[in-house]
């Protein structure tokens, strides 16, 4: 009896066979030349493959197979089927797409209802001002230990699993190899190259060519860092030069978190609305729930952190804070099981694509006119 | 959905007939002119574009390199090269195709096709061809999105059944048929080779065993009415571009991944045995077509190329995996043919290494027909003495006889659709606003 996930790859498989004999999509990322070098697509080569790719949906609109023809060639579905499949293999564990929702539901209003149980009212609905007042609500004990464990958990289980990524798709490379694209790899990951069609745009709402996910993305991702950045500028600030949260608008905390939260909320919002008016038909529905969770995710912690700064002074300060750490709690226990998983198996993917390019990197020969 | 035919009696100034290349350039280029226009496609919105849907690359004239093509290929290049590939090619169609070859790749930019750029080192190396980024389906959306957005009147499963000079023209969709009186026509239907009793009437029963390459829809049926209308032939009913299909793929669009390989370095065997021999040892793109004639000059139709191990590893991955046999007398049981002989031939001629063995069943398959009408270079339909036939227009494959009708260059039958879809749309708007 074949698995769910045997079917899985194996129809990726059939399906990546055409695309190798067709090469018709090879400029549109590096997927196509990947699979070129890899003939005999092992299941450890669609690994690789499914989570190089950056589902701009412009092979879906370009195949001449594409259903209803008899090879019903829908390529970004079935690489999205396998990547899940691989945050699977590789994490361990996957809740059901209900059950991932739940959890970062869950997670959200975990800390507010803690906040309400434990936290005296006249505290809690207080008004507090001035250095000190987010701890006046929340002990910083209480939010440093509870930190530190939401996020050493989770973080350090995506890192087991990106390790044994890396052992199943660059067991063949070496260290030099390695230290010699990383640089190659981290400007893909921050131009996002494979999400500008080959040049020409990708089909991100139908046939037509569209910035309009990249230029999102890049919203998300850098509103993304942008915030983390503010959390470690909160840090120093507190060890180094011994202030207090809430800090001053005109600071690096603030400052970083506000411009990061503005962005991410902004290209969260684009992001669902770009996904809410898509065609669905290149669409592995399945794999939606995830997305849209986090999607969720970060837009409640954008928007709970922004309400946050915004009425820091009013009563309303406590449950704001403590909504807040909700869903930055909810962000990091659904972490290694939800759709966030696509960027540090992105990356390694995009790492292993960068030292192939680099082996290649010979001028190449002028064979035949086709 | 079909679309409705307009039933109040109006016609467009311009009826397209066909959904191809040719006749997306043709729609686009005469409703740029201000003209109103039909397209009138026979296939559904999924199937839409004919076989530019299964297109790679155009080739194309140009004086120094761009993104899209490197080096030089000059105008006069390009024409002498068709020159010597079809000796008899109408020379005045052949210089107009040359010169605006060299247009076609701005013109169709401008239109919304996008070109793949060869510094990214994915396409071979090719000074005389463009890539189309995506392949011909990434064409086929964005000319038709940019002939709606132009406010070209599309309507799919819509057959054309009749025309006529004066732009009359009979069309059938689901809801019954409908004549509609253009003021000019333009025929974009492309050759016959869907169509299989007109097949066998030029091939005879070696029809029977051919694999249409590409979209079903190419039934010749406007082709047969222009001749029946008096225009005249061009090329040959028994010419047709093939190449060797694997015998599993399907009958109609099985594209550009059924050509079969491995032909070169394995032994061809016909239906009985007989080995099948390639005298002219071709190699590049012309070793497709090659092999497509000679299958079909096999009886049935049919051939099997044997490969030893070493074969299928040059092979490498195929849509449709070899067959393996462990002996020759499996092998032979196989094809039907007597072991004792198929042993004597494979221990003369075959390759050295097997058995085990490996077989690919091979069958012609059909690009496009040999059978076209004579146009001038605006596209206007001629009759036999060489006027121009009034209000007929035509373009792409249904002309290109003209000027492929011999040995074919790869990229020139998208250049031909191009150029003289744009050059007759074009044209036929002029004659409407005359
Ligand atoms: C697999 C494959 C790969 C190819 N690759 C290349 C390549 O890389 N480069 C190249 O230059 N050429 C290539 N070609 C050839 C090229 O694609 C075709 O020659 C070209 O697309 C023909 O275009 P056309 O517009 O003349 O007609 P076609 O594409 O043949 O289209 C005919 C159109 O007319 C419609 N039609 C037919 N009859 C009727 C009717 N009675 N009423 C209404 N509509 C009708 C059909 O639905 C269709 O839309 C390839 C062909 C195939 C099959
Ligand atoms: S997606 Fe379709 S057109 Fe693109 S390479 Fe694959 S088979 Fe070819
Ligand atoms: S969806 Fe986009 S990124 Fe993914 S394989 Fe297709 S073209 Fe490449």
């Amino acid at each position: 009896m074949p698995t769910p996930d045997t079917m899985i790859l194996d129809e990726a498989r059939r399906q990546m066979t055409v695309c190798v004999v067709c090469k018709y999509c090879n400029g549109y990322c590096d997927v196509f030349r990947a699979a070129d070098r890899r003939p005999a697509l092992s299941d450890a080569d669609l690994l690789f493959l499914a989570n190089l790719c950056h589902h701009c949906r412009n092979c879906w609109y370009a195949c001449q197979y594409r259903p209803p023809h008899a090879f019903a060639v829908a390529l970004p579905a079935a690489l999205a089927r396998v990547r899940v499949l691989s945050w699977r293999r590789f994490v361990g564990l996957r809740p059901s797409p209900g059950g991932l929702a739940g959890l970062a539901l869950a997670a959200t209003l975990l800390v507010p209802l803690l906040a309400v149980l434990l936290v005296p009212a006249e505290t809690l609905f207080a008004t507090h001002r001035g250095p000190g007042a987010f701890h006046a609500v929340i002990p910083r004990d209480a939010m440093v230990w509870g930190a530190a464990l939401a996020i050493l958990g989770p973080v350090g289980w995506v890192a087991v699993a990106m390790v044994r990524f890396w052992r199943a798709i660059g067991a063949d490379t070496s260290g030099p190899q390695v230290a010699a694209a990383v640089p190659l790899a981290l400007r893909d990951i921050v131009t996002l190259r494979n999400l500008s069609g080959g040049g020409a745009g990708c089909n991100d709402r139908d046939d037509a060519a569209s910035g309009a996910r990249r230029r999102a993305h890049h919203l998300v991702l850098w509103g993304f860092l942008l915030t983390v950045a503010a959390t470690l500028a909160a840090a120093g600030a507190h060890h180094l030069l011994g202030m207090r949260a809430p800090y001053p608008w005109i600071s690096a905390p603030v400052l970083l978190g506000t411009t990061g939260g503005v962005a991410l909320l902004a290209g969260v919002a684009a992001l669902a609305w770009i996904k809410h008016r898509a065609d669905p038909a290149p669409e592995a529905p399945e794999t939606r729930t995830a997305e849209w969770t986090l999607l969720a995710v970060l837009g409640a912690a954008a928007a709970s952190g922004l309400a946050l700064l915004v009425l820091r002074e009013t009563a309303a300060m406590g449950m704001l804070l403590a909504l807040h750490l909700g869903t930055v709690l909810a962000f990091f226990v659904t972490l290694p099981f939800g759709k966030m998983m696509h960027a540090p198996f992105r990356a390694l993917a995009l790492l292993r694509a960068a030292i192939d390019r680099q082996e290649t990197a010979r001028p190449h020969a002028r064979p035949q006119d086709p | 959905m079909p679309a409705a035919i307009p039933s109040d009696g109006h016609g467009p100034d311009i009826l397209v007939a066909g959904g191809g290349l040719a006749a997306l350039c043709a729609a686009i280029a005469a409703r740029r002119t201000g003209a109103s226009v039909w397209l009138v496609d026979a296939a559904p919105d999924t199937l839409r574009g004919g076989n530019a849907r299964h297109g790679r690359n155009l080739r194309v004239a140009h004086d120094g390199p761009t993104a899209h093509v490197p080096d030089r290929y000059a105008v006069t290049e390009l024409e002498a090269d068709l020159r010597r590939a079809d000796p008899g090619a109408d020379p005045q169609l052949l210089h107009r195709l040359a010169m605006d070859s060299r247009d076609v790749p701005r013109w169709l930019a401008a239109q919304g096709v996008a070109f793949q750029p060869h510094a990214a080192g994915a396409l071979p190396y090719s000074r005389r061809t463009v890539f189309l980024l995506g392949g011909g389906t990434a064409m086929v959306n964005a000319l038709a999105r940019t002939a709606r957005r132009l406010g070209v009147r599309v309507l799919h499963e819509t057959t054309v059944e009749e025309v006529a000079p004066g732009g009359h023209a009979v069309l059938r969709a689901r809801e019954g048929r409908a004549e509609v009186c253009a003021r000019a026509i333009v025929a974009c239907t492309g050759g016959f080779q869907a169509n299989r009793p007109w097949l066998r009437d030029a091939f005879g029963c070696a029809a029977d065993g051919f694999v249409n390459r590409g979209t079903p829809y190419a039934t010749g049926r406007v082709l047969r009415a222009l001749l029946d209308r008096g225009a005249a032939p061009v090329g040959h009913a028994t010419h047709a571009h093939l190449v060797a299909v694997d015998a599993r793929a399907p009958a109609d669009d099985g594209g550009i991944v059924t050509r079969a390989d491995g032909m070169a370095w394995g032994l061809v065997l016909d239906r009985d045995g007989r080995p099948v021999r390639d005298a002219t040892h071709e190699t590049g793109s012309a070793r497709y077509s090659g092999w497509g004639r000679r299958v079909a000059a096999c009886p049935g139709g049919l051939a099997h190329v044997i490969l030893d191990n070493a074969g299928v590893a040059r092979l490498g991955r195929r849509v449709y995996a070899p067959r393996t046999m462990a002996d020759t007398d499996t092998l032979a049981q196989t094809l039907g043919v007597d072991p004792a002989r198929l042993a004597a031939t494979l221990a003369r001629e075959g390759p050295a290494g097997g058995p085990p063995w490996h077989v690919l069943s091979i069958r012609p398959g059909i690009t496009f027909t040999g059978l076209g009408v004579r146009v001038d270079p605006d596209g206007r339909v001629l009759d036999r003495c060489g006027a121009p036939v009034p209000g007929l227009f035509a373009a792409g494959m249904i002309m290109a006889p003209a000027v492929l009708g011999g040995r074919y260059l790869s990229g020139t039958a998208l250049t031909v659709c191009a150029v003289f879809g744009r050059r007759a749309g074009e044209a036929a708007a002029r004659h409407a606003h005359a």
